[in-house]
């Protein structure tokens, strides 16, 4: 792996890599108040062999799901497939304005139905709003449609439940739509129990925030009967999507009385993650919701297709323009593939991967709960803090052996967790592969703590200090720094 | 574990100096070791009130973020503002240069209510056990 | 055998036995039975790969070809070519596949080039501190005015200029309707299209912030430090949003213009107006508030051995950490858009940048001066950058006649945001439009006239 600079330390006075026809000699004629201040000191003097070879350089730092298994619990890490980047990119998509007659856009608008329909069918729900560009974009308008619905209503209400394994997006976005949180805890077998629900239900809680399956990767059994304590005293029920793929073709969220719920397209539905996005978190609802979904909606006619922001009970617009529709293009695309069995057989494969790993893994690592998993699992640093290994060694030990750690230290509510969700596009070698790994790395933990606690040694970087980073930030490169002295090599 | 003897404690894991009708307050060594690396400290301007148990600022180390609750009521006269460019003061000397506010306190008998030294030990040793 | 699915009968057998059940259905046991059956997916068979191909290209050729026609839209994102290395770097499944770099030391990659992409913003916005994006720029506006009201609690009233974005303006109602502390009041443009700001006192002891487009809706570029002083001068907070962010390759910079926080929409920088996203959130502010500034946000520091790297910092605002007290809810940036960004502007780099950036203003200039001797007459006499506005009578027919008849997009009708500018059309002009292209459209619109004011 080669060593790389930051491309402000590349390059030379002077050096261009894109001229531009006619722009050498224009003038700008601007008054003298708004010209810029600067010529762009600072910005790169480079050549395109140097920012192609600097950029593929630091591509090659990173481990990535396609490369190797990102096991991140609810992160659902599947293939991306290469073939949704060659769709997304068909020029009647990628250089479509959003502003053209609606004439001149009816592909795209019927691609978005074809969208809506799909999401439609998995969740069992009513209506549907593209326009979300994250799962916390989308988990914001779910809320905001709950207070829209209340209000609406004559009834305000001010609090929100939300269990204790919930995801952190989920107390925050309440938070931005003015409620209180009311934590419920989690029952002895991790899952919801209805008697505790009940117990703080009430008319003035707006809503119950739901993830089913729940981060502990397991199936919320009881949700029917929360769901109908809930919607006897007027609340509604809203369910993260975030795990869905263990959901399709098993349960239907709309059969189990959710009312409103977020998809994460990049996890469920293979959009790449691309280093922390861009994601998309559509929204679906059932009808009694559907007077309050954020404009633009689209609309059928018998002329084709049109937007419409008239609605005028709509909460509004989240997002400028559509949502991330670069973004929706390969999600359609990836559920054409799939078809309706495909996309069963994915939620059975990512079951069968995760509960292959529980199984093999459980002698090992302390299991956080004997409740049967679906998509993912909960283990635990139990069994090695006996060495005074601890769940972050394990993480950077796994990176020694090339795979991406497990989600570490969520949730919450399992003190050293380690969530591992294989997906479905794992073979059986490379989960062979995975647990022999984990497997040393428990015999390593016995045998050579010292080991574990100092990983990684193989990466491009060892442990960085983390409490420097926060403690005097430096965030990004000022013109005049000096590079930094060679780094003293073991 | 450094837990001196002439101060008071609260559940939380905060401490108080008292010195006269003033009350110095911070948190304990216990509380700075479970934290880990501390990186920032916000604290209350100087003039605000406070009730016994109110927050009054956050103490966050790199994964975790902790309210802190006043011990005793009273009117914040003074602020520990070397944390701002020295956060690690609280790890380093958590009853000494890492103290965080100090208090005119409001009414003297809440004090009495807080744990001594032996009590407080106690109270860690079984929160940890559990 | 379903797409990218590898388990064979014999892996499947394997595994059920370790698992010790006899089925994959045994694994559902926790499911009850009457929601299983409801479940059932009616949906159609998958594709192959090719029949994939042919459905979506399909779908796309039902909409306008932007090569071959003309189409002169901005109006929040705009048409510019980019650099054939930028999308060869986001197509590297090392870059595009990568999850949020939590495990920095296998994420330096990642993590370089949001070091690079913050300061690219941070430099472009002449400001001391950006973050690793937002989800576009008007989410990033949004954000910006609650961060003003964290760092000035007790004040309420955020003065919109109407002359921003309307999409902006709408997200920032969505984002504060919740909140019961905010009233966001409109402040009118004068004759000259520039935000009119008479309406606040100076001792407008109320005023949370000031917000405006740099350029504006109208493509005029504001006069930022009068707008500034105001803000500031009433105690209040002043916050821009900049839909074309080339226009600050030459324009003066919020930086140096006394702006609190500069947001913007990085789409131009090497993302394909694709439909109006993915797009970039910029967010850029005073090192004084970076503790409260929302998103993720790199930093650089050290490992063992003294080598430089970087790692996500701050976290402690965010989420998953704060839950209920976070900053705000995001837990993504636009990762791979933020990367597009970073090529895009180490491509082009000092000197192509500015180049483009002169470009543009001379092709939009040349144009609307055209268009004046064609007796199609500008609306507003202020400075502006690559996009203006020109009053056509009956625009709106004017301008779908074109669109049918000649496949001429002449930029975009303006009485559908702004009633009282029912006959203007707001005209954008970048560097893909050529010669023939801007010929035809002077001449469509020069043609259009008589008959268009027989009509009015």
């Amino acid at each position: 792996m080669h060593d790389e600079p930051l491309i402000f330390e590349r390059g030379s006075r002077g050096r261009m890599a894109w001229e531009v026809a006619g722009g050498a000699d224009a003038a700008v004629e601007l008054p003298p108040e708004l010209r810029r201040e600067d010529d762009l000191a600072g910005f790169p003097e480079v050549g395109e062999l140097e920012v192609l070879r600097h950029f593929l350089r630091l591509s090659q730092w990173n481990y990535s799901a396609a490369t190797t298994m990102y096991p991140l619990g609810s992160c659902t890490m599947k293939y991306n497939p290469v073939v949704n980047e060659h769709v997304a990119r068909l020029s009647g998509f990628a250089s479509l304005h959003p502003l053209v007659p609606e004439s001149m856009a009816q592909g795209a608008m019927a691609l978005l139905a074809e969208l809506e329909d799909w999401l439609k069918a998995v969740s069992g729900l009513d209506a549907v709003a593209l326009q979300p560009a994250a799962g916390a974009q989308g988990e914001l308008l779910g809320m905001l449609l709950v207070r829209a619905y209340h209000v609406d209503r004559g009834s305000p209400r001010r609090r929100v439940l939300i269990p204790a394994s919930a995801h952190g997006t989920n107390p925050a976005s309440s938070a931005l739509c003015g409620y209180g949180v009311t934590e419920v805890p989690v029952g002895e077998r991790g899952t919801l129990e209805a008697e505790r629900v009940a117990a703080v239900m009430s008319d003035d809680v707006a809503a119950l925030m739901v993830t089913n399956p729940n981060t502990l990767g397991l199936f919320e059994d009881e949700i029917e009967r929360v769901a109908a304590i809930v919607h006897e005293r007027g609340g509604l029920v809203y369910m993260d999507g975030a795990n869905m793929n263990a959901l399709m073709g098993v349960a239907r969220p709309g059969d189990m009385g959710v009312d409103v719920m977020q998809f994460n397209l990049h996890k469920t539905f293979s959009t790449p993650h691309g280093g922390g996005g861009p994601g998309a978190g559509p929204v679906a609802v059932r009808a009694t919701l559907a007077d309050y979904l954020p404009t633009p909606r689209l609309v059928r006619t018998k002329q084709g297709f049109r937007w419409d922001e008239s609605a005028a009970k709509s909460v509004g617009r989240v997002r400028s323009f559509y949502g991330n529709f670069g973004i929706l293009v390969r999600a359609l695309a990836y559920m054409l593939r799939l078809g309706g069995p495909g996309l069963r057989d994915v939620t059975r494969y990512a079951v069968l991967n995760a509960n292959y790993i529980r199984a093999r893994l459980r002698g090992a690592y302390h299991l956080a709960y004997e409740t049967p998993s679906m998509h993912e699992c909960v283990l635990s640093d139990r069994i090695q803090q006996g060495n005074g290994v601890q769940t972050m060694d394990i993480a950077k030990r796994l990176l020694d052996y090339g795979f991406y750690a497990p989600t570490i230290y969520f949730p919450l509510v399992v003190k050293g967790a380690l969530m591992i969700e294989p997906t479905e596009t794992e073979s059986r070698e490379t989960l062979e592969e995975f647990i022999t790994a984990m497997q040393a790395i428990a015999d390593e933990a016995r045998t050579q703590p010292e080991l574990v606690r100092a990983a990684p040694h193989t990466t491009r970087v060892g442990r960085l200090d983390e409490t420097r980073a926060a403690r005097r930030p430096v965030l990004r490169w000022k013109p005049g720094a000096q590079p930094p002295a060679p780094a003293k090599e073991n | 574990m450094n837990v001196p003897k002439e101060l008071r404690y609260t559940k939380d894991h905060e401490w108080v100096r008292v010195e006269g009708d003033a009350g110095v307050v911070g948190i304990t060594d216990f509380a700075q070791d479970s934290l880990g690396d501390v990186v920032f400290v916000e604290l209350p301007a100087v003039g605000t009130k406070l009730a016994q148990g109110a927050t009054f600022g956050v103490v966050e180390s790199n994964k975790s973020v902790s309210d802190l609750f006043a011990p005793v009521g009273g009117e914040v006269i003074a602020v520990n503002t070397r944390l701002v460019e020295q956060p690690e003061l609280v790890n380093q000397a958590p009853y000494g240069d890492g103290w965080m506010i100090r208090l005119r306190v409001g009414a003297a008998g809440e004090l009495a209510a807080l744990m001594d030294a032996q009590t407080y030990q106690a109270h860690v040793e079984s929160e940890h056990r559990g | 055998m379903s797409a990218y699915l590898p388990h064979t009968a014999d892996d499947i057998a394997g595994m059920l036995a370790a698992i010790g059940v006899p089925s994959i259905d045994a694994l559902f046991g926790q499911v009850p039975e009457r929601l299983r059956e409801r479940a059932r997916l009616d949906l159609p068979a998958g594709l192959s790969e090719p029949d994939l191909r042919a459905r979506l290209g399909a779908l796309a050729a039902r909409n306008v070809d932007a090569e071959a026609s003309a189409v002169f839209l901005g109006a929040g994102v705009y048409p510019h070519a980019s650099p054939a290395v930028v999308d060869h770097i986001m197509q590297r499944s090392e870059f595009a596949t990568a999850y949020t770099p939590y495990q920095p030391e296998v994420s330096q990659g990642t993590l370089q080039a949001i070091f690079e992409f913050q300061t690219f913003v941070a430099l472009l916005m002449g400001m001391e501190v950006a973050n690793a994006s937002m989800y576009d720029g008007a989410s990033a506006t949004a954000e910006a005015i609650l961060m003003a009201r964290r760092a000035l609690p007790g004040r309420r009233v955020v003065c919109l200029a109407r002359s921003l974005h309307p999409h902006y303006r709408q997200v920032v109602v969505t984002y504060v309707q919740a909140l019961d502390d905010v009233e966001i009041r409109e402040l009118p443009w004068g004759p000259d299209g520039r935000t009119d700001t008479s309406s606040i006192a100076a001792d407008a002891s109320n005023l949370l912030c000031i917000v405006a487009g740099h350029p504006n809706v109208f493509g005029v570029l504001e006069d930022l430090p009068t707008l500034a002083r105001v803000a500031h001068a009433a105690g209040g907070m002043f916050v821009t949003a900049t839909t074309e962010p080339l226009a600050l390759a030459v324009v003066r910079s919020p930086g140096a213009c006394d702006v609190d926080v500069a947001t913007g929409e990085g789409q131009s920088f090497g993302l394909p107006v694709s439909y109006g996203g993915p797009g970039v959130g910029l967010f850029a502010t005073r090192d004084r508030l970076v503790r409260s500034m929302p998103g993720r946000v790199v930093g650089e520091t050290v490992d063992a051995n003294g080598r430089r790297g970087y790692v996500l910092t701050l976290a402690t605002r965010e989420q998953h950490i704060r839950r209920e007290r976070a900053t705000s809810n995001i837990c993504t940036n636009q990762g791979l858009c933020s990367l597009a960004v970073t090529v895009y502007l180490s491509m082009l780099g000092r000197h192509g940048l500015r180049q483009l950036a002169a470009r543009n203003f001379a092709s939009a200039h040349r144009v609307a001066g055209l268009l004046a001797d064609a007796g199609v007459a500008p609306v507003f006499g202020s400075p502006f950058f690559n996009e203006f506005t020109i009053r056509v009578p009956n625009a709106v027919d004017v301008w779908e006649r074109l669109a049918r008849d000649e496949g001429i997009v002449a930029g975009l009708p303006l009485g559908r945001w702004y009633p009282e500018l029912a006959d203007v059309l707001l005209l954008c002009v970048t560097e893909v439009h050529g010669e023939r292209q801007i010929a035809r459209l002077v001449e469509m619109l020069r043609a259009a006239l008589p008959a268009a004011r027989a009509k009015a």
